[in-house]
């Protein structure tokens, strides 16, 4: 038998290699959105925020010829987004969904906008570590091939942990966001921890979307995001608001959006929209399964409101 | 700004009373949005008076130019109503485009066996299999909210999503036409069966249904005891169930209500203006619908207004395109940009009635 033909091993690896690339910028935006709600907001805009980051950090990486730097400008540039959201939702009586769903239109059209001319160039994409050098498989090659960003998300998933849970700012955070009033009596200033986790989540969420557009091959079009930005909202609920479960739900997120390429990789082209909308129906289904009618979000911050 | 929200509420004789506020907010709103749009044009090197006069003149400039806006606010007025009947009830649903194009797509096949079928009922079963598979689909983000507290803005979106996957399986396997190389769609219908042209208008007769629909949901929600028993539902569950209302069938039936009108709206696209379900149908009519509803504060009537105009900045985006070389996506940055400031706009207004109300 040629060696390096692996038969049926194709499909999980390639699920495995499709898991971790997918994976990656749900990561940046689960936990991003988890700092925010952690904080008793819901940021529903992340969608556009990704758009943004998408486009921003590819056209950094073009002009300067440095995909970091892109990775950082769109981090940035998520991060002025999430600083709108958190000023426009500390307007008191403001509708924090429906501002959410705005800043989707208006991040999603600054980025076509914007990224008109960037359709066509061609932008130094992020590095990837070859970790499955030691196989001679293409397969087991292409699959290890993993993005620096990935291992960068795994270390912000425990360091984000770490920051919640041991730090004086992460206990003021948590506390913002289980009771507004005992933060007060506390002298925590809320509004302005409020909009800095907004911002927080920003930035991260800004790093995902630059993942979609800087990952090798690394391209530049409208139709780069597909929900991930308010599939992140469902996979927080999921996590039940903790950054390692987030990390772990990224994953089985990711593994089910790669699910339809790696079928059709292998000839199964039958099903190819259904296995693509996987990752919707299995974020449906576990919300399905994840809440109750009596007690819908029993770990949830005091403050989120996702029931009005 | 400052000078607005300084106001003190004065007893005797306020400075603005609450129907001003209410007219003059969401205006200074839209200004604030134009002027920061016009700002942003500037930047990128065009001359703002010749970007708004191009929009003026795209939108509402000609009688083809109106064609084109009242043929793009048809489906809009629609969609407008599939977010704004459920937000009576205190429902953000906001899943239209699933539940517009499996509508269309339900439309596109079920009169496929007659064809040569007299037109008028043929006509109406489109219609009514758009709104029944699309008050289905919102139908189930409603059965998930109410019996399993699952949030209903992300059910439906997501949703929404597996509903385009559905729609592109069907179109591009069992229901696709062998004939459509291209662009996958279905059979294309009996042309005897497209909806007519409005005399005098130009427009197909979808606008007609969608006007009629919006003046119906007003009757409604303004005065039948049905609209009253819905807002009662959506300002407070328990005072409803208090006063002998099955909340869970109110919010049900909004829903399925909403979805309808989507369905209905794809239906229309298919029965007037492609013959076919095929991927023109995705064309974001389902989010725009989201902002048509909230500017118009979920009101039927002020959603017509809203998706005129929406409708006639949507027209005049090609015409931006072609002169100036503008993207399709400025009239997205514009259209967000009045989103934003209107939702603010609205809640200082809220604010300053309590005010003024204490």
């Amino acid at each position: 038998m040629d060696p390096t033909s692996i038969g049926w091993l194709a499909l999980p690896l390639a699920i495995l290699g499709g898991a971790i690339r997918v994976s990656t910028p749900f990561i940046f935006v689960s936990i991003g959105e988890l700092i925010t709600e952690k904080s008793g907001r819901i940021n529903l805009g992340l969608e556009g925020t990704l758009m943004l980051g998408a486009m921003a950090g590819y056209a950094i990486s073009y002009l300067s010829g440095s995909p970091w730097l892109g990775v950082l400008s769109a981090g940035l540039a998520g991060m002025a987004f999430g600083f709108l959201h958190g000023l426009l939702c500390s307007v008191k009586r403001v509708n924090d969904t429906a501002i959410g769903i705005s800043l989707i239109v208006l991040g999603t059209g600054l980025a076509f906008f914007l990224g008109k001319p960037l359709i066509e160039p061609k932008a130094p994409p992020l590095p990837s570590i070859a970790l499955g050098f030691w196989s001679s498989v293409p397969q087991v090659r292409a699959a290890l091939d993993v993005n620096a960003l990935f291992f960068v998300g795994i270390a912000l998933a425990f360091a984000v942990y770490v920051f919640l849970n041991r730090t004086g700012w992460g206990l003021m955070l948590r506390t913002v966001g289980d009771s507004e009033d005992a933060a007060r009596a506390l002298g925590f200033p809320v509004l302005r921890v409020r909009i800095i986790a907004t911002m927080a989540g920003g930035f991260l969420a800004g790093i995902g979307g630059s993942f979609l557009s800087l990952s090798y091959p690394g391209s530049w079009s409208e139709g780069l995001s597909s929900g991930q930005g308010i599939m992140a909202v469902a996979l927080v609920i999921f996590a039940r608001w903790r950054s390692v479960n987030a990390l772990g739900a990224s994953l089985l997120f990711g593994g089910a959006g790669a699910l339809g390429p790696a079928l059709q990789g292998i000839g199964v082209t039958g099903y190819y929209y259904l296995f693509n909308a996987a990752p919707y129906i299995l974020t449906l289904a576990i919300m399905v399964a994840s809440t109750s009618r009596a007690a819908p979000f029993a770990d949830a911050p005091g403050e989120l409101k996702l029931h009005r | 700004m400052s000078s607005i929200s300084g106001i003190e509420p004065v007893p005797s004789k306020p400075l603005v009373t609450a129907a001003q506020l209410s007219v003059a907010l969401p205006v200074l709103a839209v200004l604030l949005a134009s002027a920061v749009f016009a700002a942003f044009v500037a930047l990128s090197g065009q001359n703002p008076a010749t970007v708004f006069g191009l929009i003026v003149q795209g939108g509402f400039g000609s009688s083809f130019a109106w064609q084109d806006t009242l043929s793009r606010a048809a489906p809009l007025v629609l969609v407008g109503l599939a977010v704004a009947i459920p937000a009576q009830a205190g429902l953000v649903i906001i899943g239209g485009e699933g539940a517009l194009v499996l509508g269309g797509l339900a439309g596109a096949v079920v009169t496929l066996p007659f064809a040569g079928v007299h037109a008028l009922p043929m006509q109406l079963l489109m219609l009514l299999a758009g709104a029944l598979i699309g008050g289905l689909w919102f139908g189930l983000a409603g059965v998930l909210r109410q019996y399993r507290g699952v949030n209903e803005t992300i059910s439906s979106l997501l949703l929404s999503y597996i509903g385009i996957a559905v729609f592109h399986h069907l179109t591009e396997g069992m229901l696709r036409d062998p004939a459509s190389l291209d662009k996958p769609s279905t059979h294309p219908i009996d042309p005897s069966h497209m909806l007519p042209t409005l005399p005098g208008v130009g427009v197909h007769a979808g606008l007609a249904v969608s006007l009629l629909l919006a003046i119906a949901a007003h009757v409604v929600l303004r005065y039948t005891r049905w609209g009253f028993a819905l807002r009662v539902v959506g300002g407070s569950a328990r005072v409803a169930r208090m006063i002998g209302l099955a909340v869970n069938r109110w919010i049900l039936g909004a829903s399925v209500v909403a979805g309808g009108m989507a369905g209905i709206a794809g239906a229309i696209e298919v029965a007037a203006v492609q013959g076919t379900a095929n991927s023109s149908l995705i064309v974001g009519y389902g989010y725009s619908g989201i902002l048509v509803a909230f500017l118009a504060r979920h009101q039927p009537l002020a959603i017509v207004a809203v998706a005129l105009l929406i409708g006639g900045m949507q027209a005049s985006a090609s015409l931006l395109q072609r002169r100036l070389g503008l993207p399709d996506a400025t009239m997205l940055v514009f259209q967000g940009l009045i989103f934003v400031c209107v939702l603010v706009a609205d809640a200082i207004a809220q604010q300053l009635r309590e005010t003024t109300r204490r």
